[in-house]
């Protein structure tokens, strides 16, 4: 059965129309349609958080989200974050504070914190391990994680002052 | 591709939905938030033939301060059932719930009537759905109807909707006043399905209990618990009689028995988690909360 629907989708800024089938996940449209690795998938039933980008400005499971539901929105994934040469200040805080090992889960981390940050620039390190919490990390053991995304809280507010 | 091939219909009015619906058939299915449904899909456990998909339908995102009750739109998420400082003045008992309920992208995209429709035995919103004597409405093309919460959920899974109805807006009547209420649950990791939940109200005038309700999860559906909620009734309810009603709710049902939890246990949480949200009311009274 084919069922084709035409799409419009920003990604990182970038316009994007095409023709995609309806069962087809949004998770695999940006890596397999768009070449866009940098989004991981992990589970693929929303439980490790590999996959979490941000979908009009709140961060999503892109393995729950067929990529017919995302025409007309504005997503950004890892790669519209920063650059290697310009990094974003989480992942700046992620490079100094050791916060990540393998990268798995490294990703969905980051999609998540910004998110997270953006909601409770105020958060007191339990709220940052319950706005973490749905995101796995088999290396970490989360102790650095929780505190890069706790030193970039800390600088966000220092630069907002 | 992990999901099994479907027709996607994107209807932007609820008339629209209806009709869709109506046309597609026994195996189509509504997709809301798609937390429960899409994982459902990506494992291959349903087939649905059409997905209409309600995302879009702006009229079914709403909060309403209604002048008995607030009503709360099908399409509401989860972030903003959390978020929504209506709830959090008329009905704190749901804001403290909904703490528990999944991760922030989760919340992002969960919807108050995907969870409800769901009627997952270990969620969190058929549990306070059952406590606030919610009027939970359903439309479909024959016209409207409106169930409460123990003729809506009828096991686990399972619920009164039938084919080609949509979940369209939850209202819940205001507490009365003087009511103070408490929220347990016990669940292995933060933001996992509850293993035990209790949510209760009590409603105290000059010393006097006047209502009493007592909600638990950890049976097939959310139960209220009438003969413990008679024993809080009357003057101010003792530490012995928060015991003797957790002790009696925990003997109330057959409590589920899977690889999380035995009947057994979850017993012994229902009675723990009955007397300590029985107990938080109390104290949430006493000091004028
Ligand atoms: C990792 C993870 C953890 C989670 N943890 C929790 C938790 O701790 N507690 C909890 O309560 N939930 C939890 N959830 C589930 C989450 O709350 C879901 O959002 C919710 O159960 C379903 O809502 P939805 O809007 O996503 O519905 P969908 O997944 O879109 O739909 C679920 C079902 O309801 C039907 N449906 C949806 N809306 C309607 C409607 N308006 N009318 C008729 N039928 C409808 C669909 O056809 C489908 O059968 C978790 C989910 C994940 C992936
Ligand atoms: S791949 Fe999406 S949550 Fe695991
Ligand atoms: S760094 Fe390896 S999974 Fe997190």
């Amino acid at each position: 059965m084919s069922d084709l629907h035409h799409i419009s989708v920003r990604v990182n800024g970038a316009l994007y129309e095409g023709d995609v089938e309806s069962r087809l996940l949004l998770s695999d449209f940006l890596r397999e349609t768009l070449r866009m690795t940098g989004t991981h998938v992990g589970c693929e039933h929303g439980v490790c958080g590999a996959c979490t980008i941000m979908a009009d400005g709140h961060s999503v499971r892109a393995c729950l989200m067929f990529a017919v539901q995302a025409d007309g929105l504005s997503l950004q994934t890892v790669e519209g974050l920063g650059k290697v040469s310009d990094l974003h200040p989480l992942q700046e805080s992620f490079r100094q504070h050791h916060a990540l090992q393998c990268g798995f889960c490294t990703p969905g981390m980051l999609m998540t914190g910004v998110d997270f940050l953006e909601k409770h620039p105020d958060a007191t390190d339990e709220e940052i391990r319950e706005g973490l919490s749905g995101n796995l990390c088999r290396c970490t053991g989360y102790e650095h994680i929780v505190a890069a995304v706790r030193n970039a809280a800390a600088k966000k507010k220092e630069a907002s002052r | 591709m992990k999901p099994p091939a479907f027709q996607y219909l994107r209807p932007t009015s609820l008339s629209e939905a209806v009709d869709m619906l109506a046309s597609a058939g026994e195996d189509a299915k509504v997709l809301a938030g798609g937390q429960s449904l899409v994982p459902m899909l990506n494992f291959r456990l349903l087939k649905p033939t059409a997905l209409i998909d309600i995302n879009r339908i702006s009229e079914l995102d709403f909060i309403h301060e209604d002048e008995a009750g607030l009503r709360i739109g099908a399409l509401t998420r989860h972030r903003v059932t959390q978020t929504s400082p209506i709830i959090a003045k008329r009905f704190p008992v749901l804001t403290e719930a909904m703490q528990h309920v999944a991760h922030l992208a989760i919340r992002n995209r969960g919807t108050i009537g995907g969870s409800v429709s769901h009627a997952d035995p270990a969620a969190e919103l058929p549990l306070l759905m059952t406590l606030l004597n919610a009027k939970i409405k359903l439309t479909s093309k024959s016209g409207t109807r409106e169930l409460s919460p123990s003729e809506f959920f009828l096991g686990a899974l399972t619920t009164a909707l039938e084919e080609g109805e949509i979940l369209t807006e939850i209202e819940l009547p205001y507490l009365p006043d003087n009511t103070c209420w408490g929220f347990e649950e016990f669940a292995q990791r933060s933001g996992d399905f509850a293993i035990v939940g209790a949510a209760v109200t009590l409603t105290i005038n000059a010393g006097n209990c006047d209502e009493c309700r007592i909600a638990v999860l950890g049976s097939e559906t959310p139960i209220r618990i009438p003969d413990a909620e008679r024993m809080l009734v009357g003057p101010s309810p003792s530490a012995e009689v928060v015991t003797a009603a957790a002790e009696l709710a925990s003997e109330a049902a057959e409590w589920n028995s899977d690889l999380h939890a035995t009947a057994e246990f979850r017993k012994q949480l229902v009675r723990t988690l009955v007397a300590r949200a029985l107990k938080s009311a109390l104290d949430r009274q006493r000091s004028g909360h």
